[in-house]
């Protein structure tokens, strides 16, 4: 099966994204690195553990000053239902129905963008309400590491899926194009199996003390 | 490939299969959509009411574990064939955050 070959409902197959041995090393190198990732994130994690509300002095506020369940729950939900979205995506993707994949992939981008407009209000407030900054404490540098840089995961998958829908728009659906959207799909996910725990571990955890 | 398994021949006979096949694919979905939205809804009420943080702490910790598991299996396909690459990969990285974790939240103090 060659990759730029021309399907049909009919003739697509059932798992395009691992029709061709280039669709197949895509998703086992992502997965390799989704394993890396994984080690990635724990670390940050781990050093927000350890200097969680290490601050020089009293001036400074602490994690259960700072978090409010409203802005967190917002975000959780629309990046948990962004995940649901770019399942509808892959599920049309895996009918051939690529005008509907890209509809839902455009839900996904902009559920996506909404997330990073709350993060950056929110990040915004901390700065400017409470001087809660990236230098002002280790407490402070730990937790713009974890979240910005999960944040910055959002953003480089909003980049990359929009990348995608635009270069693709006219090619369409054959099996060089379906593990490249399979593959993004599934980093995207993947940002929201990083988000519960941050909003688990940094968010719930600190507002608990 | 599970692809090659169902070609009975009749493409007819495939397709309806398939159809079928992918709906139900989508019901185990949404349900986990739900179970996910229910988790993180218990999570949230369950910090809101402040209970005692030797509870609470385990227990959201337990409810982002179940989470999490519904996002890999499901949302991410985990619980389909052809997917033992990716556990090792996973669960290799997992191990070592767990020691990172370990390390940074119990040899570490100030």
């Amino acid at each position: 099966m060659k990759a730029d070959e021309k399907f049909t409902y009919e003739t697509w197959p059932a798992a395009p994204e691992k029709q061709t041995l280039d669709g197949k090393n895509k998703f086992l190198g992502f997965w390799l690195f989704l394993g890396g990732e994984t080690v990635l994130f724990a670390t940050l994690f781990a050093t927000y553990l350890a200097l969680k509300d290490r601050v020089p002095n009293s001036d400074h506020y602490l994690a259960k000053d700072l978090f409010e369940i409203p802005l967190v729950f917002v975000m959780t939900m629309l990046l948990l239902t962004s995940s649901l979205t770019s399942v509808y995506a892959m599920y049309h993707m895996k009918n051939f129905n690529f005008k509907k994949m890209q509809l839902w992939l455009g839900i996904t981008v902009l559920l996506g963008l909404a997330f990073l407009g709350f993060e950056v209000y929110e990040f915004n407030h901390y700065v400017h309400e409470y001087h809660h900054t990236f230098t002002s404490s280790a407490f402070g540098t730990a937790f713009y590491t974890l979240v910005g840089f999960h944040g910055a995961h959002v953003a480089f998958g909003l980049a990359w899926i929009i990348t995608l829908m635009v270069r693709n728009a006219k090619r369409g659906l054959d099996l060089y194009t379906a593990p490249k959207f399979y593959v993004a799909s599934l980093y995207w996910h993947f940002i929201d199996v990083v988000w519960v725990f941050i909003f688990t571990v940094v968010y719930l955890m600190g507002m608990v003390g | 490939m599970a692809n090659e398994e169902l070609n009975s021949g009749n493409p007819k006979v495939d397709i309806e299969y398939r159809r079928r096949k992918s709906a139900e694919e989508m019901r185990y979905q949404v349900v986990s959509f739900a179970m996910m939205i229910f988790l993180t809804f218990v999570a949230f009420i369950a910090v809101g009411y402040d209970i005692s943080g030797w509870f609470t702490i385990p227990f959201i910790l337990v409810l982002a574990i179940i989470q999490v598991g519904f996002q890999l299996y499901y949302f991410m396909h985990m619980s389909h064939k052809g997917h033992e690459a990716p556990a090792l990969f996973l669960y290799s990285g997992v191990f070592v955050a767990f020691i990172t974790l370990l390390a940074f939240v119990t040899i570490i103090w100030w």
